[in-house]
């Protein structure tokens, strides 16, 4: 099923959580919505549920206007942060409940709802579970739960909010591994909110970034990653070094002093200088042309060491965090130039 | 060595004082009810079985109990339903003056139940605001049974609505929100969602509710009529053998009054419990 979002508004009060929002998510693709919190992610995928409404603009569902359906209407899944169980039911009634909630000519056969659970236990591999309650589970064990539930009623869009967000890191790992796969045995639409980079990075087949109710980029997690178009989209996902520097003439500055690097079209005035923490070379002693700083400390196991520099500035110091090889000689005290090797400029404005 | 020792023979606690608070509440409670209650049935021994048989098998007793306890229970029933309407529209809807609605509904706690009891009699007698306009539909409701019902009704409402409402208002709206993704019409949701959530706090509710109905005394007399075998409750009939100074007597209705209570109450709990492991709440 595909889903067009076009000019969609929201307001709560005097807080605009979605301004002139315009999507389009192809059938079966997987898509990530993600942004820091306030960014409108969540709105916009209740919007899509309909369990919240726009203030203007339109959602369509194929060429169907999905506005003129209500929430029990619009044959979505929706997966919640924390699950949304219903205690009271065993995990068998849980799932069921879609099933058994329709009109009596729509509903399914006693044999044909037990079968359907049945494969859908299966599918979540939690059969064992079916005559436990929600209490009795694991947070990762409830949240597949939560997925089979969705999935009973055969949805033509999967919505998850925050999926996988009140689990620990490492349930968090194997689910999100698992939605993956999931997806690509099932192949339903399915969109899901988080504001974790590296969920959407790994999952996603495409990564929607949002920012104060707005959409700023949207691309494959490679593109959002290695050609971001804002220096927000720079800082948001992936380690990032960000230094306000100004440009004059061509010239890069950060803090009065020229750096020597490209100032890559960007016309005069304030600017964000992006880089990786591992694009960044790290030379001992003061060079002309590089961003002289202090090792502070030093930290980190495995091939790449961290290490935090205070740059001077003359309203005091600007810390920055860089990855160097093992191999290199630096210690805490000593003074060091740091030299981007690759990095991206932002105009202020474009921010 | 030494701690390890006291570690031993006690397990630590973060919250500590469990030992004294719980000999303070222990003979707190004693004294406030176990002692009272223990006097009472030292009392009734006073009566030989025979006549304390006679006593309570009387059909002057048998109706008051009766009747208390029935009404009791009818009273509770009403408010359970009216109540759980009255909680949902506090909870669930903004109107004005809703504010005003919801300290309304504490009056029955605070007011002495004598000004009570007179003031529904004085709106349901015959000549009142009420009674006038059901007395040509041939309905009696002062100096009956009804009025006894209504009285119970009154002083019982603000117990259901006071269990239920936090309930309600805590009860997360993403489980609604799940039943209609899920396809499930609103009436399917309260009635497989919301309803089932909220019945052990009902329970809770229907329970103070009876509780306090059985030893409703003051808003009753006014409005009952009190006439034997008809319009009489127990607690009155305890009074009245007060009266005649027949202590052992008021103290024999008293007993069977409290043992029917505690056991109706036991049950209610019993089926609290039964609907609270089934409502997950472990």
């Amino acid at each position: 099923m595909k889903i067009g979002i076009q000019n969609v508004t929201k307001r709560f009060d005097a807080f605009v959580a979605l301004d002139r929002v315009n999507l389009d998510i192809h059938s079966g693709e997987l898509v990530a919505l993600l942004g820091p919190s306030g960014s409108g992610k969540t709105t916009l995928l209740r919007i899509m549920a309909g369990l919240d409404w726009p203030d203007s603009g339109s959602v369509w569902f194929g060429g169907e206007n999905a506005l003129a359906l209500g929430a029990a209407e619009r044959h979505v899944g929706f997966v919640f942060q924390h699950y949304a169980l219903f205690r009271h039911m065993t995990v068998f009634e849980n799932v069921a409940f879609g099933l058994r909630a329709r009109p009596r000519h729509q509903r399914p056969s006693e044999p044909a709802i037990r079968k359907r659970v049945g494969d859908l236990l299966d599918l979540v591999q939690l059969s064992w579970t079916a005559q436990r309650y929600p209490d009795q589970l694991s947070g990762g064990q409830r949240q597949r739960i939560a997925l089979a539930r969705a999935l009973a009623v055969e949805p033509r869009v999967l919505l998850l909010d925050e999926p996988f967000g009140a689990l620990d890191a490492k349930v968090r790992k194997e689910l999100r591994r698992w939605l993956r796969t999931l997806h690509e045995d099932i192949q339903i639409t399915s969109v899901f909110v988080t504001h974790d980079q590296e969920e959407a990075l790994e999952v996603a087949d495409r990564v929607v970034v949002l920012d104060k109710g707005h959409i700023i980029q949207t691309g494959t997690p490679q593109q959002v990653h290695d050609r971001p178009t804002s220096s927000f989209v720079h800082e948001f996902i992936g380690d990032s070094v960000a230094l306000p520097v100004t440009v004059t003439g061509g010239e890069v500055r950060f803090d009065g002093s020229p750096i020597a690097i490209d100032a890559q079209g960007v016309p005069d005035g304030g600017a964000t200088l992006c880089a990786r923490p591992y694009d960044i070379a790290i030379h001992a002693g003061s060079i002309a042309g590089g961003l002289t700083g202090e090792v502070r400390r030093l930290y980190g196991l495995g091939a790449l060491r961290r290490a935090e520099v205070a740059l001077r500035t003359a309203s005091g110091e600007h810390l920055v965090e860089i990855s160097t090889p093992r191999a290199l000689p630096v210690g805490v005290g000593q003074i060091v130039s740091l030299a981007p090797q690759s990095y991206r400029l932002f105009p202020l404005t474009a921010a | 060595m030494v701690s390890g020792i006291l570690l031993l023979r006690r397990q630590p606690s973060v919250v500590p004082g469990f030992g004294i608070t719980l000999g303070v509440s222990l003979t707190w409670l004693s004294l406030i009810i176990l002692i009272p209650l223990a006097a009472l049935f030292l009392k009734t021994t006073e009566l030989s079985f025979e006549r304390f048989v006679a006593i309570v098998t009387s059909p002057r007793t048998l109706h008051a109990l009766e009747l208390s306890f029935g009404l009791a229970l009818a009273a509770a029933a009403t408010n359970l339903v009216f109540g759980l309407i009255a909680v949902w529209v506090l909870v669930r809807y903004e109107f004005p003056a809703r504010r005003m609605f919801d300290a309304v509904i504490d009056i029955p706690f605070a007011l002495p139940t004598a000004v009570a009891g007179i003031a529904l009699t004085n709106l349901y007698a015959e000549n009142g605001w009420i009674g006038s306009l059901l007395a040509p539909l041939g309905i009696k409701v002062a100096f009956t049974q009804l009025g006894i019902f209504v009285a119970l009704v009154f002083i019982g409402l603000p117990f259901v609505v006071r269990t239920v409402q936090p309930v309600l208002q805590d009860l997360e709206a993403e489980l609604e929100e799940v039943a209609a993704t899920l396809g499930a019409s609103r009436w399917t949701t309260i009635r497989r969602v919301i309803f089932p959530t909220l019945v052990p706090a009902l329970l809770t509710g229907f329970a103070l509710a009876f509780a306090r109905a059985v030893g409703e005394y003051g808003s009753v007399i006014f409005i009952a009529g009190n006439l034997p075998n008809v319009s009489e409750i127990a607690p009155l009939l305890i009074i009245i053998r007060l009266e005649e100074f027949r202590y052992a007597d008021a103290t024999a209705i008293a007993a069977v009054m409290l043992v029917a209570s505690f056991i109706l109450l036991l049950i209610i709990n019993l089926l609290q419990r039964w609907s609270e492991r089934r409502a997950g709440k472990r």
